[in-house]
């Protein structure tokens, strides 16, 4: 809930910011390892947008995948299973998975 | 039209945090933010700490509670200045809410903050407070597979306490198990084996607690 209304506010501030009439998408990027439940996001939207500029926009999800790199040997990996052992036997760090952004809006 | 924006989402949360992390570490305070599902033992660890830290350090607690305040009154009648944030039905708090509850504390007299937040693996993992530390505590009854089911929390967190060991006999709980998934999540993270019960392991967390604080006044 205090995700979906940050994510309504960024988005007011920028189509009001820009004169907009509406706001027709708001792309959402969101890191596998992030606890965000994508229906949940569309539902809340849809339910605090009315009577504003992005009342009736859609909201699109896209997952972006765990990946961690080793910080002895440089190996770059996509992590599955929750798998962050290396192959050179050490623990790996996160470098993508955790986001939580508004990539672009459309409007008109 | 579309316009490219590439904002975080989180980003006014982690402003205020990065604000409140700075306050903190002006006056020289600890702050520890204390997460775990409902059930697996927050407040009487938090009343373990407090009886073994209350003669040498001033302590506060801030309490995360979606609608009720009895934690924070047991708390309180151990003498502490206990401070309580109502949600209102969030599954979690966030800066704005602890920087809502400065006013309340004499941030000049205090050296340790435990900030207990809301009963829940999931969400309190994304949200910055400006705490020291984030911590994790797992109860043996909820089973050594929780860290594969909510890995953020393990991974965020620098130290896990498994509490309620004194049930170890009980339970198909088994801790080998439990510190392999949990290393490979996150290999610094410190474990602490405790019974809040029987107040097996507590020492040991003081005394790692007591080590930190000391550390983090002088730097
Ligand atoms: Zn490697």
């Amino acid at each position: 809930m205090a995700i979906t209304e940050s994510i309504l506010s960024i988005v007011l501030a920028e189509a009001e910011k820009r004169d907009a009439t509406r706001v027709k998408t708001v792309k959402i990027e969101v890191g596998e390892l992030t606890n965000i439940v994508g229906d949940c996001v569309k539902f809340y939207f849809e339910l605090m947008s009315k009577d504003t500029l992005a009342s009736g926009a859609e909201v699109e999800i896209a997952e972006v995948p765990l990946q961690a790199k080793c910080p002895l040997c440089g190996k770059v990996k996509r992590v599955e299973n929750l798998d962050f052992i290396c192959e050179c036997g050490t623990g790996m760090k996160i470098i993508a998975g955790k986001e939580l952004a508004i990539s672009a809006i459309e409007i008109e | 039209m579309e316009i490219k924006l590439q904002q975080n989402i989180l980003a006014s949360n982690n402003k205020i945090a990065a604000d409140l992390r700075k306050i903190f570490e002006d006056k020289g305070i600890y702050v520890i933010n204390l997460m775990a599902s409902p059930g697996a033992g927050k407040t009487s660890f938090i009343l373990q700490t407090i009886e073994n830290l209350k003669n040498d350090l001033n302590i506060a607690v801030i309490e995360g509670d979606i609608a009720s305040k009895v934690d924070a009154e047991k708390v309180r009648e151990h003498g502490v200045t206990t401070i309580q944030i109502n949600t209102g039905g969030a599954c979690h708090l966030d800066a704005n809410m602890i920087r809502g509850t400065l006013g309340f504390l004499n941030l000049d007299e205090t050296d340790l903050i435990i900030i207990e937040n809301v009963g829940n693996l999931v969400c309190p993992a994304e949200f910055d407070l400006g705490e020291t530390v984030k911590m994790v505590i797992l109860s043996v009854p909820e089973g050594d597979d929780k860290p594969l089911k909510y890995p953020r929390i393990f991974i965020e967190s620098e130290v896990l306490v498994l509490n309620k060991i004194d049930l170890l006999d009980y339970t198909d709980f088994d801790i080998n198990r439990l510190k392999g998934t949990v290393n490979n999540l996150n290999p610094d993270i410190n474990i602490f084996e405790i019974s809040c019960k029987s107040a097996d392991g507590i020492d040991s967390w003081i005394s790692w607690l007591k080590d930190k604080i000391r550390k983090h006044l002088k730097s």
